[in-house]
């Protein structure tokens, strides 16, 4: 049986998950903060005015008037900062609805593709080989856009599920640098994984994990100057793994530091070298590297290079 | 020659898939919607089921309970192949006795083929 609804919007930290804020951000919490605070400010103005001044009750009556003023305007601030939660949880999941509606014609578009370039259904020309591997790589893009999409999407109303599962950095790292090899061969990039053996696992979601790393990497290899190296060092520093992925790129110029974990922030000379990229990636690493309970800092500087280093507490 | 059943509500999706797995030498049986798909289930002994979860009539996870309650379906292997990607769903039909769980977008149609081949052959 449902619960009644005041009951339900009397449990605060079920009403702040919904908004997928946290408690000292969610209004509902903070009204009652207000509420507790006015509470108090009565009961002191009452004890100190009962000491000093000849007529309590008046003092009472003019404290009650002024508190049920205050109760009043602070109700009608804290509406608002609803009406604004709001309309983000529905921004998200509009987000959320879209997307998976434009998912599946995405992979109905897909694997047509991929059913006509095997050859299965009819022979084809080379020709035509490379116009379908254009349209391969372009529905590819989109469907990778719309899954960045869902994640940040899933990030903001809290609602990304987290998988805690034993997890090999060295195998997902291994199994990237393959995936990589082509892409950085193609970017004339040289990348090299220096490691220590028999490293603890983590507890993760293996996934979301490999996704993170992925856009790491991704980066790293795609903001290349001529010439690039990308070193990765993986290696147990006391109780925790740290991972190091070390690139000679463009760099991120200072004054855009501080933004690079916002949702599609896209930094000057980024924009300059690769117009392509949805803003979300880094965004999305350091919500999965944090909900793995890691840690994620870099240094970089301009034209010389970035260094992202990960720390994650070992299982 | 094994016999496919792909319950999909998406004819499209239904063309592409059947006529691979049919050229790769299966018997393709469709049905658009889930109460269809269960009764083809019951009636023409596929050796594997293709199911999509968001379906009309009844709901994949619906008919997948139904399957595995029937004697007579409960051996059959399911694949549950569909774009929902929620963490309760994926348990929710491994708990309820699906093979494996298969997110549309995360895989190639060759890959699923194979994980179909697969199954088949460790059946």
């Amino acid at each position: 049986m449902d619960k009644p609804k005041f009951i339900e919007s009397a449990n605060i930290y079920s009403q702040c998950k919904k908004y997928g804020l946290p408690l000292w951000q969610c209004p509902q919490f903070l009204f009652l903060i207000m509420g507790a605070v006015i509470v108090t400010a009565i009961l002191t103005t009452y004890i100190v005015g009962t000491h000093y001044v000849n007529n309590p009750p008046l003092i009472t009556l003019i404290i009650l008037i002024l508190v049920v003023i205050l109760f009043v305007i602070s109700f009608v601030i804290i509406k608002s900062f609803e009406r604004l939660a709001e309309a983000n949880r529905m921004k998200s999941e509009f987000v959320n609805i879209v997307s998976h509606q434009l998912r599946s014609p995405l992979t109905n578009l897909n694997w047509t593709i991929e059913l006509l370039m095997s050859g299965e259904v009819g022979k084809i020309g080379e020709k035509q080989v490379d116009y379908f591997r254009i349209l391969k790589e372009n529905s590819g893009r989109m469907a990778d856009l719309i899954s960045d999409l869902l994640i940040a999407s899933k990030i903001e109303t809290a609602t990304l599920p987290a998988k805690k599962e034993e997890v090999s950095l060295r195998k997902i790292l291994d199994e990237l640098i393959k995936e990589f090899a082509l892409f950085a061969k193609a970017s004339n990039v040289e990348m090299k994984f220096d490691f220590q053996e028999n490293l603890p696992l983590i507890l993760a979601d293996s996934f979301q994990i490999k996704l993170a790393i992925e856009n790491l990497l991704d980066n790293a290899i795609r903001y290349v100057k001529t010439n690039g190296e990308v070193s990765i060092k993986l290696e147990k520093q006391g109780k925790n793994i740290y991972l190091e992925i070390k690139d000679n790129g463009v760099g991120i110029p200072k004054d855009d530091q501080k933004y690079i974990f916002q949702r599609f922030f896209r930094s000057e000379n980024a924009l300059r070298h690769q117009t392509q990229g949805t803003g979300l990636g880094l965004y999305i690493t350091k919500a999965i590297i944090e909900k793995s309970g890691g840690k994620i800092s870099f240094k970089s500087i301009e034209n010389k290079g970035t260094t992202f280093s990960l720390i994650f507490p070992a299982k | 020659m094994k016999k496919i059943l792909f319950i999909e509500d998406e004819s499209a999706l239904q063309k592409t898939f059947s006529d691979l797995l049919s050229a790769a030498g299966f018997e393709m049986i469709s049905a658009l919607d889930g109460e269809i798909g269960l009764e083809l289930a019951q009636r023409k002994n596929p050796d594997l089921v293709l199911l999509d979860l968001v379906l009309p009539k009844m709901h994949g996870l619906e008919v997948l309970k139904k399957l595995k309650e029937d004697p007579k379906t409960k051996e059959v292997p399911i694949i549950i192949l569909t774009n929902l990607e929620g963490m309760a769903e994926v348990e929710k039909a491994l708990e309820l006795g699906a093979t494996t769980y298969l997110v549309k977008s995360q895989y190639d149609l060759k890959e699923v083929a194979e994980k179909i081949k697969q199954i088949l052959n460790n059946k």
